[in-house]
């Protein structure tokens, strides 16, 4: 945010050119006595100075993943984001640029997304990618919609161990849709399929799956798209994308469509966002596929360009038959994800994926031996989170170590009240060896 | 502007051939020339239950994206397969192999409230 000084004169010449003498003259429409009620005792204006220390000091009270060890995921996790992403996303052209798609002044950021849809196709292992939806849980939703209107079908079934408030949005995206969801039962800490074929029936347009899942356990998903494709329901997966430097794409296992957040893709976690909604899906369905699309073409004189293509899907044509209410992208942050995917590169992926692997197992060996924590899930794969038993209650734990300035997981007894002395904790490519072992010392001490 | 006078039409340029209680629809020459290049369609399916105006199915030309609706009520009994492929036949052919759909009549009556080919010019004139 900039400063902007407001000097005596400055507000008399704006004043003046709207045709009033005092501020307070705006305010006439105003019954005197609500605007008493509002009388705000604020402090006398500070100087540039004086203002940017006050709000610094402030800024410092926060803590965030730069000024502890962050152990904590359940959707957003604290990655690595090289100084090249933000330092490009931060050029004005891309910064302050809204929507340029006009295709004849804005090749620059549709080729970007031409580039951000490429990589997506090849990361998820999917034949068409969009320009990017709000969120992960947006794009999940979107997905479930489109899954809907394809089948012609009104009943959504899905793991019960999706991120629950992933679940909430999806709730409140279907409630006014008459679309059902049913929640498939959940078995030691993985969805449970065991009678998923019985489940079946001509009402279900798809099922939706999380993995790994909000727990952290990778689910078996081989073979649940034949069964699927048996009773014309659609398949649809929400990964992390990092997890796919080393597992199963959804495109490997036959995914209708697969969304993702992106946060993971060079994105800040940033308090809560702004974040990126990954969305790709089979070329066949195509035209049903919510938000933008890019695409490359030639232009009269041969030369290779990019245009906004399929638009007939989307609401300024279609309007209230459209895939889609949801008509725009996070521009900035799919570039983000796009120079964090090229920087990285497919070697790369695999190298943080293992690591965050190698580093979470490492915490989840040490903390197994500590007395009185205990893992619900020995046998179960995970990838980068899992969840500890802890011997007292997991708040307890969490707001000890705000003091130490450790972020020790997610309490899982917000979500389940029978959980509260549950610990969900994640373990990224950024935690050393020393941070983990003072970690576990930490822990050692409940 | 190709009219033909043993069709039936609609206000919203769909044409119908009745043969006894079937009816064999599309969208006229007029339609196919105002929405220009046809690039893709989305046809109803064999087997739903249509009431007349009803969307049933969905033209993409390069602009502008138009709803098919059915001129009568019943049962799609065959849709044009080739269009998937061929989506320009509707434009080449509106009349012929730009056919649409094929729907088994359930109120006869419903026929008489169609427009005939005089009727259907005039709207276009």
């Amino acid at each position: 945010m900039h400063y902007i000084p407001n000097t005596a004169e400055v507000e008399k010449e704006i004043l003046q050119a709207i045709g009033v003498k005092r501020f307070e003259d705006l305010l006439v429409n105003i019954p005197e006595g609500f605007l008493k009620k509002c009388q705000i005792n604020l402090p006398f204006p500070l100087s540039e100075i004086e203002i940017s220390k006050h709000i610094e000091n402030l800024a410092g009270i926060n803590k965030h993943s730069g000024n502890t060890v962050s152990f904590l995921g359940g959707g957003a996790y604290d990655h690595f984001v090289p100084a090249v992403v933000d330092f490009l996303i931060s050029r004005s052209e891309f910064y302050t640029a809204y929507t340029p798609y006009q295709a004849e002044v804005s090749q620059g950021t549709l080729q970007s997304i031409y580039e951000y849809q490429s990589m997506i196709c090849q990361l998820m292992d999917m034949e068409v990618a969009n320009a990017s939806l709000y969120d992960g849980a947006t794009a999940l939703a979107e997905a479930a919609i489109m899954s809907v209107n394809i089948t012609r079908r009104n009943k959504v079934l899905i793991s019960p161990l999706i991120n629950p408030l992933v679940i909430d949005v999806l709730r409140t995206y279907l409630y006014n849709r008459a679309v059902e969801i049913e929640l498939l039962p959940e078995s030691n800490g993985l969805t449970d399929f065991t009678d998923l074929t019985d489940k079946l029936d001509d009402k279900v347009a798809a099922l939706l799956v999380q993995s790994p899942n909000f727990l952290g356990n990778i689910e078996n998903l081989n073979g649940i798209n034949k069964i699927l494709e048996d009773n014309k329901s659609l398949f649809v997966t929400y990964v992390d994308p990092i997890s796919l430097g080393i597992l199963k794409s959804p495109g490997e296992l036959g995914a209708d469509i697969a969304a993702a957040e992106g946060q993971p893709l060079g994105i800040h976690q940033s308090f809560g966002g702004p974040y990126l909604g990954v969305f790709a899906a089979k070329k066949s369905l195509v035209r049903k596929v919510p938000g933008r699309i890019v695409g490359e073409t030639v232009d009269v004189d041969g030369k290779r360009g990019y245009v906004l293509v399929l638009q007939t899907r989307e609401q300024h044509i279609r309007r209230e038959r459209a895939t889609s209410n949801i008509c725009t992208n996070q521009g900035l942050m799919a570039l983000a994800a796009t120079i964090y995917l090229s920087l990285v590169g497919k070697k790369g992926l695999k190298q943080v994926a293992n690591l965050c692997l190698n580093n979470s197992h490492y915490l989840c060996g040490k903390i197994a031996h500590l007395k009185g924590f205990d893992l619900p899930y020995k046998n179960i794969p995970f990838f980068k989170e899992f969840v500890v038993k802890t011997p007292v209650p997991a708040k307890k734990i969490i707001d000890a170590g705000v003091e130490k300035n450790i972020f020790s997981g997610i309490d899982l007894g917000i979500y389940r009240r029978e959980w509260g002395n549950y610990l969900l904790i994640a373990v990224t490519e950024k935690r050393t060896c020393q941070e983990i072992d003072d970690f576990v010392k930490y822990l050692s001490k409940f | 502007m190709n009219v033909p006078d043993n069709l039936k039409y609609t206000k919203n340029h769909e044409w119908a051939l009745i043969d006894g209680d079937n009816a064999t629809m599309g969208i006229t020459d007029y339609a196919q020339s105002e929405l220009g290049d046809v690039v893709f369609i989305e046809l109803p399916a064999v087997g739903d239950t249509v009431s007349k105006g009803d969307a049933i199915g969905t033209i993409e030309a390069v602009k502008t994206v138009a709803d098919v609706y059915t001129p009568v009520s019943g049962e799609v009994v065959e849709i044009n397969e080739a269009l998937n492929d061929a989506s320009e036949l509707v434009n080449k052919d509106p009349y012929g192999e730009g056919w649409i759909a094929k729907i088994k009549i359930s109120d006869l009556s419903e026929i008489d409230g169609l427009l005939d080919s005089e009727d259907y010019k005039k709207l276009v004139s």
